[in-house]
């Protein structure tokens, strides 16, 4: 999947972040003064690091992390309804990550341990208004909820993987990362 | 102030999401009908269930999975969990070198947190105002209007990564702590290089102080903005300076008058209790001596700045007393001095890593302590750049975690950011119409507070809003968006 690029515009970025850490994020300012550089030739629609709420039609949408309730699915649904490209960034997009640690356990019991059980806990009761969001059984990973065309590995991607990504992208080239970019951690 | 009946006549409107980063948060309006504020909540919409999942882990692999709570604050979750874990293992005190490193392992966190907190988020805020055009009022706004400060600020943040990176072999998520030390010392040419850059960090860090400074005393409605009569909650050195990786716990009241002084963290179960509200994943601390209702307190730079008796390195100490001489010698509870505060301390930093760069302990070798007899638990608590963070886990005898209890930084603000929500909305929104200016200032209060919302749910950057007001059978009757545009519709 590549992005057809007409009269030099400036490409639109999406980001989100589901269930993650964050640190994926962090990590795309690690490109530092590479950053300015990169604004010069995209800009950013929805995203953490803008006022933007709702996506508009988008040539790249990056998600963080899995999908562990229902809100997530809402937002991951839009990005890939509005992005041509969608990439899955990270170990917890891929797969779940470190969220899906709580897999192996209820649902129900990880709520009991953390409102009920725990430490120094008074009023104990699990938080159920209606103003939070329905959480899912499980973890997932976005893939399974939509179709992803890219995967890009790492806890988190470093900055160079995040460029070797997108300079690419940017030039209509099928990107592809170089091995000593390519991290499982 | 937070009443649960809801009268036929009340209106409800939800901001939502306040926050879409590391995790999710929403600020909700109860109206009477003049408009009338009947209550005003910050909820944190998002659980990841930690305590219960990393039951079963063995204990030193804790630090490296508890990091990824939070991938702006990883080392100080890393640091904490590590703390912990020296105490599992019978260690009470590490060697100089490694003492050292962690030390300047975690000024570099603080360094590079701050920065991004103020740069990459709120300077937008306050270099374009309040209510400037959304559009612009970002870091790629500030890069284009302002490029000599965003790129101060971008290489500020970086400099804090590299320190962390040279420690831990990368700048997010990387492995430097090992039961009763660390596994890998700084080499000199890692030295040196550091070194290089130092005297335009120190600049720098004097910079973005004097801006955040003269933002703060040159607009004196900052001064009452969402601001509280509050108690502070940090952890303090031994003679009462400001300290970050290891001391005593200092609670004030809002009157300067000490709660308690030096309190021993490993005995926090005596002193702090948490409350659960239905609405809200995150849970409420209070200082349990003073019950849920007068014992909320704040965290933080604002806390820490109030807190401490001194500041060790000169710069520092000199922007401190400033700052104390602005609050008349009491404690400024003015809610946007955090921005000021936390200036503060990132000049600390700057001078401390400088100090810890040039001490000839810092590339020594003996990196581990010996152990000895293992406990069954551990309590780390640390200075994080948001708060004091605890982090406390029981082992068996196979050595693999029982309980876990982490109360995180953010979470000690909670109870405030929901005061600082409610003062904002009494306010300027109170008998009013809502408008977009209404909808900017509670974002600005919530993020003087710089929550992390995935370590409990992190406001990050701009957040987007969406204002529904509906009656009580849950009809829509006015909605309010910022659009793409930036305009309220
Ligand atoms: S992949 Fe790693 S860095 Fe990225 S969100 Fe998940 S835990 Fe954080």
């Amino acid at each position: 999947m590549t992005i057809e690029r007409k009269n030099k515009r400036k490409l639109k970025i999406a980001t989100a972040s589901l269930a993650g850490c964050f640190g994926c994020h962090m990590s795309f300012l690690d490109m530092d003064e590479h950053l300015a550089g990169l604004l010069e030739q995209v800009e950013f629609d929805r995203s953490p690091f803008t006022d933007i709420k709702r996506i508009g039609s988008c040539d790249i949408g990056l998600i963080e992390g899995g999908v562990c309730n229902a809100e997530n699915v809402h937002v991951l649904r839009e990005f890939r309804a509005n992005c041509a490209v969608l990439v899955a960034v990270g170990a917890c997009a891929i797969n779940g990550g470190v969220p899906a640690l709580r897999n192996y356990f209820d649902l129900k019991d990880c709520l009991e341990e953390a409102y009920l059980t725990g430490t120094g806990i008074t009023n104990p009761q699990i938080p159920n208004d209606r103003e939070l969001p329905l959480l899912l059984d499980k973890v997932y990973p976005i893939s399974e909820v939509v179709p992803i065309d890219y995967f890009l590995p790492g806890c988190p991607p470093s900055a160079a993987a995040f460029l070797q990504l997108l300079e690419p992208l940017l030039t209509g080239q099928k990107p592809a990362i170089s091995k000593s970019h390519l991290h499982y951690d | 102030m937070e009443p649960d009946k809801k009268s036929p006549a009340i209106r409800r409107i939800a901001i939502d999401p306040v926050t879409r980063v590391e995790g999710h948060g929403k600020i909700t309006l109860l109206l009477d009908d003049n408009n009338h504020i009947v209550e005003a909540r910050f909820h944190i919409v998002e659980f990841r269930g930690f305590e219960k999942f990393i039951q079963g882990r063995p204990y030193w692999e804790v630090p490296f999975i508890v990091q990824r709570l939070c991938g702006i604050c990883p080392v100080s979750h890393q640091l904490a969990a590590a703390k912990a874990v020296d105490q599992i293992v019978g260690v009470r005190q590490l060697t100089p070198t490694a003492t050292k490193l962690r030390r300047l392992l975690h000024f570099g966190q603080i360094l590079q947190s701050h920065a991004l907190h103020f740069f990459h988020l709120s300077s937008p805020d306050f270099l374009f105002g309040f209510g400037s055009d959304p559009l612009q009022r970002n870091i790629a706004g500030v890069l284009e209007r302002f490029p000599e400060i965003a790129l101060k600020g971008v290489k500020l943040r970086k400099y804090g990564q590299q320190i962390i990176e040279a420690i831990t072999g990368k700048r997010i998520h990387g492995t430097g702590t090992v039961p009763g030390g660390m596994n890998k010392s700084l080499t000199p040419p890692e030295r040196d290089a550091l070194l290089t850059d130092i005297d335009n960090i120190l600049q720098w860090s004097r910079e973005a102080l004097a801006l955040n400074e003269q933002i703060h005393t040159e607009h004196p409605e900052h001064r009452d903005f969402a601001t509280l009569r509050s108690h502070y909650l940090s952890m303090i050195g031994t003679n009462g300076e400001l300290e970050f990786y290891h001391g005593g716990l200092r609670a004030r009241a809002a009157d300067g008058n000490a709660i308690f002084d030096q309190f021993d963290y490993c005995d926090y179960q005596q002193i702090l209790r948490e409350e659960v509200r239905p609405w809200s994943y995150m849970k409420f601390p209070y200082l349990s001596a003073l019950g849920t209702d007068q014992g909320w307190y704040r965290v933080g730079p604002l806390a820490r700045i109030n807190n401490c008796s001194f500041i060790s390195t000169p710069l520092a100490e000199e922007a401190r007393q400033r700052f104390q001489s602005f609050g008349h010698n009491g404690l400024v509870h003015d809610t946007l001095a955090y921005h000021w505060a936390r200036m503060i301390e990132l000049l600390h930093c700057a001078e401390s890593i400088h100090a810890l760069l040039i001490d000839p302990d810092i590339t020594g070798t003996e990196l581990v302590a010996d152990q000895g007899g293992h406990q069954s638990q551990g309590i780390g608590v640390i200075e994080a750049p948001r708060g004091t963070l605890f982090h406390h886990y029981q082992i068996n005898e196979e050595g693999l975690v029982t309980k876990a209890n982490l109360i995180v930084s953010t979470t000690g603000n909670n109870q405030a950011m929901n005061e600082s929500v409610r003062s904002v909305a009494n306010r300027y929104l109170d008998g009013h119409e809502i408008t977009e200016a209404l909808l900017n200032r509670l974002e600005v209060a919530v993020r003087a507070y710089d929550p992390c919302l995935s370590c409990a749910t992190h406001a990050l950057g701009k957040m987007p809003l969406q204002v529904t007001l509906q009656d009580t059978t849950g009809k829509v009757i006015h909605q309010l968006t910022k659009g793409v545009n930036g305009t309220v519709q």
